[in-house]
């Protein structure tokens, strides 16, 4: 990791590359093995999850090169997407309400 | 005046924020602009996906099983969600051969660059063909923006918005490669370096991520 990484482009062997693909493949593998073995419940949602979270980040991190750039990069980037995390929680209250009313007047 | 801080601490962090001048050091002006526009999509397909969300969470009706609604039968055997694995693998590929253009790209290596480019263009051209193939699919099935004869009527609406926007994104991608590959290939970026590889294919890597989310929140949940 040297300050002039960005400057001269980011420059990473092929292997490396290489061993995220395969990853990756091994990933999507267990993340429908998921639903072709029709795991239920929270296992089924925590494993979902968990294997978004860790594709994302293999992809973020090695294949789009965030790990490697510089801290005011990955901040102004990464961070902003959490407000989505306010708009997902007001939406969740918002349609549980919606979804009560509906079984109370269109039931 | 900063001369001193490292690039990756809070010192660092700190100065370059405050420097009352270029906050990206030493990031190429293309890159950091392909970053803001890809945060903006990044609010695009998130809101997207919270509208999903909220109509899924706020209906009466039974959603309609993805694993059921996308099974194909090959050789007489049913196999939940086999096309859109297909497409997962497809996708993941691309992003493989798109992250090896970007390697030959900075070793100045311009023929194979340009082949790569074209062949994740390629790959992408598939995911796109057997995206349609699975559009008419649901079609012939009966499924419509406003209804469908296995359940929820909003399962229609949010499949053909948060697919057919994502579709949109690969098809324009694709252009975009070959567009770029072209260039790649005649020799237009010998002077300038091949900084452009790496940006267009974080507009590329971006595409698969979204693929990412999609995959689980409305294939697999």
């Amino acid at each position: 990791m040297n300050e002039t990484t960005s400057a001269t482009g980011q420059q990473h062997p092929i292997g490396l590359y290489l061993k995220i693909w395969l990853l990756l493949f091994v990933l999507s593998a267990f993340s429908y093995m998921v639903d072709y073995f029709q795991l239920q419940g929270l296992l089924r949602w925590g494993l979902i999850l968990f294997f978004m979270m860790l594709k994302a980040g293999l992809i973020v991190a090695v294949f789009m090169h965030m790990a490697w750039e510089r801290l005011a990069l990955i901040y102004a980037i990464t961070l902003p997407p959490l407000a989505l995390l306010v708009l997902v929680g007001l939406m969740w209250s918002e349609a549980g309400h919606t979804f009560l009313t509906r079984t109370l007047f269109f039931r | 005046m900063t001369s001193t801080s490292s690039p990756n601490d809070w010192r660092g962090f700190v100065d370059d924020w405050s420097g009352d001048k270029e906050a990206f050091r030493a990031v190429p002006w293309g890159k950091a602009m392909m970053w803001i526009f890809l945060l903006s999509d990044t609010f695009i397909f998130g809101s997207f996906l919270t509208g999903y969300m909220t109509v899924r969470a706020s209906t009466t009706v039974a959603w309609p099983n993805p694993s059921e609604v996308f099974a194909l039968t090959v050789a007489g055997v049913h196999v939940p969600l086999l096309l859109i694995a297909i497409m997962t693998f497809v996708l993941i590929t691309s992003s493989g051969t798109m992250a090896m253009a970007v390697n030959c790209g900075y070793r100045r290596d311009r023929r194979n660059a340009a082949l790569l480019m074209v062949l994740t263009a390629l790959l992408g051209a598939m995911f796109v063909g057997m995206q349609a193939f699975e559009w008419s699919k649901l079609i012939e099935d009966g499924v419509r923006p406003w209804g469908n004869p296995m359940g929820a009527a909003q399962f229609g609406s949010a499949f053909f918005m948060i697919t057919g926007f994502h579709g949109l994104h690969v098809s324009i991608g694709v252009v975009y490669l070959l567009i770029v590959a072209f260039k790649v290939n005649r020799g237009d970026y010998e002077r300038r370096g091949y900084q452009i590889v790496e940006i267009t294919g974080l507009y590329w890597h971006f595409v698969d991520l979204v693929w990412v989310f999609i995959f689980a929140f409305f294939y697999l949940w």
